[in-house]
């Protein structure tokens, strides 16, 4: 499958990667180019989602292919990297037993940043993410949807121009959902940032997104979520998807 | 304030204020100790007698010769449990956080274990606070100029654990790092009996003793405390902080096996 865009300024482009655990294959021939904006990566529950955000935020090597952050190997160089992405990973990576404020600065203390700049940074997204007044509260007190919101808050705190969110919204009620999902759309817009949204939750996906549809380790379509609608003839987004994922003969 | 120093204190402060929150860790760490010194040693008071040997000057009370023992169990009981929440912070996804960040990853290791042994530090000063109620003697001056053997025990029992961690895939493990860890190094050391005694009664059981690297920890303790220094251990102990510093950092694996 060839790239459908062409490469451009704070692009991620993915390369003819595969992965394999033991023997399972996770990902297979995979290859994409994550442009400025919210692109969204949909895929059913093991369809390889997460296998691909830990490669691209490093976490386990490549076995095959290359990542490249605007031109930059991750394999070569991941620290410089790491400085420019921001990462929400699925399962929540908070210390619970350290305030909200402990947390952020300590993220922001490992990403070289004194806890005052921190302070000054956080204050408007808390503020927007309507936590601010937790901020002293110990992480083990806050909801499962408070929590993301400081996972949220935490990844900009290095004002990163990549931003990765492994299903950041599964498990939360709609108010924290639509917050959250508003928040991200909001950061792409007016931050040009290039924003990936892994899910499995189609009502999160708008018919202007970037649309990445994997299944079984393999990237089965990809392109404007629109232009998909009308390519594979289908009338909403649960429609493409269940066209896509499901064997031809149940849908 | 460069990035690296922000790094260090911030990881620093992290499993400080982690210490202090988890309450009955700084509880258990006195108490087991304590009831060695109390209990254990009291018990064996008469039977075993201890005959002048260095660093000591006279014939010592048998509690007062196993408090360097419990200084290094301290050490070794908090390295394990440096090991058990690298393996809580693999399982629970926190180390996710740490290797997301720029600076390099031995650095991050090498910070960690150094905030372990600061913790492993402040647990054997209350302990020996606390052993100096209970009949043991030790010179003030003694607990200053012991500072660097505990630091580079716990150092080098740290970097230990950090590879342990390696082999750990579970919390639920803990129990075998007591069981083929902790107590085997503790016991075929030098902490509860002088290595003559051990040597009259079995030869095989005091080679171990002799290779065991906790021995040297014991020994290296043990003279500081009395302000002398063991040149043999420290240099054993030097060697190994080395040697498990580097294999910690080299083997360290992230992520669940």
């Amino acid at each position: 499958m060839g790239h459908w865009r062409e490469v451009s300024i704070m692009s991620i482009v993915i390369n003819n990667i595969d992965f394999m655990y033991r023997n399972k294959r996770a990902l297979a021939d995979l290859s994409c180019t994550l442009v400025p904006g919210f692109n969204v990566l949909l895929g059913p529950n093991g369809a390889g989602k997460s296998t691909l955000l830990n490669l691209l935020t490093a976490q386990r090597p490549l076995q095959r292919g290359t990542i490249n952050f605007d031109g930059v190997d991750i394999e070569k160089t991941p620290r410089q990297i790491m400085q420019q992405l921001g990462v929400v990973f699925q399962q929540t990576t908070l210390d619970l037993d350290l305030s909200v404020f402990q947390n952020l600065t300590y993220f922001g203390a490992l990403h070289g940043i004194k806890a005052r700049v921190v302070l000054e940074r956080i204050t408007p997204v808390l503020t927007q993410l309507g936590l601010i007044e937790r901020l002293h509260d110990t992480v083990r007190d806050l909801n499962e949807g408070h929590r993301r919101r400081v996972e949220i808050a935490r990844c900009m705190i290095h004002q990163p121009r990549y931003l990765l969110l492994d299903e950041a919204t599964v498990g939360l009620d709609v108010d924290s959902r639509k917050l959250i999902i508003e928040h991200i759309r909001l950061l792409a817009q007016q931050q040009a940032m290039t924003i990936l949204w892994t899910t499995h939750l189609l009502d999160e996906v708008q018919e202007d997104d970037p649309l990445y549809i994997l299944n079984h380790g393999q990237l089965i379509a990809q392109g404007k979520c629109k232009a998909l609608l009308s390519e594979h003839q289908q009338d909403s987004v649960f429609d493409l998807y269940r066209w896509l994922t499901q064997p031809q003969g149940l849908v | 304030m460069s990035i690296y120093m922000t790094c260090f204190w911030a990881i620093l402060k992290r499993e400080i204020l982690r210490f202090f929150h988890q309450r009955s860790r700084l509880f258990s760490a006195l108490v087991r100790p304590l009831l060695w010194l109390v209990v254990f040693a009291a018990g064996f008071r008469s039977a075993l007698g201890i005959s002048i040997m260095p660093p000591y000057e006279s014939y010592i009370l048998y509690q007062e010769y196993i408090v360097p023992g419990l200084c290094a169990m301290i050490i070794l009981f908090n390295s394990m449990q440096t090991s058990l929440s690298m393996v809580y912070d693999r399982e629970m996804g926190s180390m996710k956080v740490l290797l997301m960040s720029p600076i390099s990853r031995s650095f991050l290791l090498f910070c960690k274990l150094i905030a372990a042994a600061c913790l492993s530090l402040l647990q054997v000063v209350i302990f020996l606070l606390l052993a100096n109620l209970v009949d043991v003697d030790i010179p003030w001056w003694g607990f200053i100029y012991a500072i660097p053997s505990i630091f580079l025990s716990a150092f080098f029992l740290g970097a230990l654990g950090l590879m342990l961690s390696n082999f750990i895939k579970q919390l639920e493990n803990f129990a075998g790092v007591m069981n083929f860890v902790i107590f085997p190094m503790f016991f075929l050391s030098s902490a509860l009996y002088p290595l003559w005694k051990i040597q009259e009664s079995s030869l095989w059981l005091y080679w171990i003793c002799q290779y065991n690297p906790f021995t040297y920890c014991v020994e290296m303790i043990r003279f500081a405390l009395y302000g002398q220094t063991n040149i043999n251990a420290s240099i054993i102990i030097i060697s190994c902080v080395i040697v498990s510093g580097s294999l910690a950092v080299a083997s360290f694996k992230p992520r669940k096996i």
